[in-house]
């Protein structure tokens, strides 16, 4: 008797994995264009931010028209209200990703630095993408919390780059530039780290209706 | 929540069938409680025992305790007229008497042996303000109130309702027959009136009783199977029965 709107639930759990892909993509080729250096790789992630915009735009009609039109209650409503919260944070992710983008494509050439942690960071990150997304699709809250928990391990990272970089700061002060940009970089995945920790927040708001400050 | 009704243990039965099955629920004075479930759930059922209308079915036998008040209903010495009056009842259909609209009104006060024409003048405006028709009838209080549209004849049996100055209304589907702004009316006039009654709905319109009502109760098979604060039943119900019901799963 509710098959069209299973079929609608049904199409909003897939448009969330894909943007979901998508952010996990963009952190992916950012990172990657850090590492190697690769701006012409760099010069895409901007493109996939657009993508990602896109795909907000597209699970939010998704998610009014089904206000409208089935007037949910219960678990409907939480899964729409959840979804139509975490595209924001989603689409944060993605204009982060295209952030660190933009800094690879204006001084990757230039940098004498790398950092590995950055780097641990950013598979972190997309693992928390990746988990959040798939305690939403499988209404799995002991993955939301791994998820929460995890985030802890972005945030030690992050003090980390921060004391390896006022380190070398302090034995050499011609790199001050490429400090700054690998700090900003951190500061960027740190933040992502952030969006992740919210979208399984979301998550678990659609298992129970409350808000895990 | 202060409870003007309270049931405790209430079991019902028609014949060999049983209708209600040990109900315990509050419900709270100067709220407006909303009764859901799917058809024959025994939701009207349980509206109809609040002011012993279900008395008035050949063979049923009812078991436990409603009380308003705290005074049990069922008691020997209740004057059952006098608790209808205190607990007015209005239909799924408007069901005007074939007389004036003043007349509709002004039946019951006269019923209770007021005769004074100032008084019942006095009463029949009150109640027709109260149940926001007054407006529309003040300049034709004497033509026949099956003249008026659904929706003000649904208003009219409200007002009539009023007139005997009851505490608590139950009303079953009021709205039901009704189009969107007249339905609009009755829920918004239901809104209002809960600062000095307290209002019994059933409805099946899952809508409705999320917009107007405060506390919402959901029978299943004559088992009241989930009863509380209506935006938590809506948003996050305890019982998977409910949540399947709600979002039309079954039913």
């Amino acid at each position: 008797m509710r098959t069209l709107f299973d079929e609608q639930l049904n199409l909003l759990h897939t448009s969330m994995v894909s943007m979901g892909t998508l952010c996990e993509d963009a952190i992916a080729m950012a990172a990657k264009a850090l590492e190697e250096k690769d701006t012409a790789l760099a010069e895409k992630v901007p493109a996939l931010a657009g993508q990602i915009d896109r795909k907000e735009r597209e699970i939010e009609s998704l998610c009014m028209r089904l206000l409208l039109t089935q007037q949910p209650v219960a678990s409907d409503l939480r899964v729409i209200s959840a979804a139509l919260k975490m595209v924001t944070d989603l689409e944060r992710i993605g204009n982060q990703s295209a952030d660190i983008a933009e800094i690879v494509q204006t001084r990757a050439l230039l940098m004498s630095m790398r950092s590995d942690t950055v780097h641990d960071m950013a598979l972190a990150v997309i693992k928390m993408v990746n988990d959040s997304i798939d305690a939403f699709l499988h209404a799995n809250a002991e993955e939301a919390g791994a998820v929460i928990q995890y985030d802890d391990v972005v945030d030690r990272c992050f003090d980390t780059v921060k004391s390896e970089l006022v380190d070398r700061l302090k034995s050499d002060a011609s790199c001050r530039e490429d400090v700054v940009d690998i700090l900003m970089i951190a500061k960027y995945l740190e933040r992502i780290g952030d969006h992740a920790v919210n979208v399984a927040k979301w998550a678990l708001f659609s298992l129970t209706g409350e808000w895990e400050e | 929540m202060q409870a003007i009704i309270q049931t405790e243990h209430l079991n019902l039965w028609y014949g060999e069938h049983q209708a209600l099955h040990d109900i315990n629920m509050e419900i709270g004075a100067n709220r407006i409680t909303a009764l859901i479930g799917p058809s024959g759930c025994g939701k009207t059922t349980f509206l109809k025992t609040i002011n012993r209308m279900s008395d008035l079915v050949p063979n049923c036998r009812i078991e436990g305790s409603v009380q308003y008040n705290g005074k049990d209903i069922f008691a020997k010495d209740v004057d059952v007229t006098q608790l209808r009056t205190k607990i007015g009842m209005v239909f799924q259909k408007a069901n005007p008497f074939p007389m004036s609209i003043y007349d509709n009104i002004a039946y019951g006060p006269r019923l209770q042996g007021i005769r004074s024409r100032a008084e019942l003048d006095e009463i029949v405006e009150i109640s027709l303000k109260n149940a926001a028709i007054w407006d529309e009838t003040k300049d034709r209080l004497k033509k026949s109130a099956l003249s008026l549209s659904g929706g003000q004849q649904q208003r009219l049996c409200i007002a009539r309702s009023l007139a005997v100055r009851p505490d608590v209304l139950l009303m079953d589907e009021p709205t039901s027959a009704l189009d969107p702004i007249s339905t609009g009316k009755i829920e918004e006039l239901a809104l209002a009136l809960k600062q000095n009654y307290t209002i019994v709905m059933v409805t099946h319109n899952m809508q409705q009783a999320a917009r107007i009502s405060d506390q919402t109760a959901f029978f299943l098979l004559g088992e009241l199977i989930e009863c509380g604060d209506t935006e938590t039943l809506f948003s996050t119900p305890q019982d998977n029965r409910t949540e399947a019901y709600i979002t039309g799963r079954f039913g």
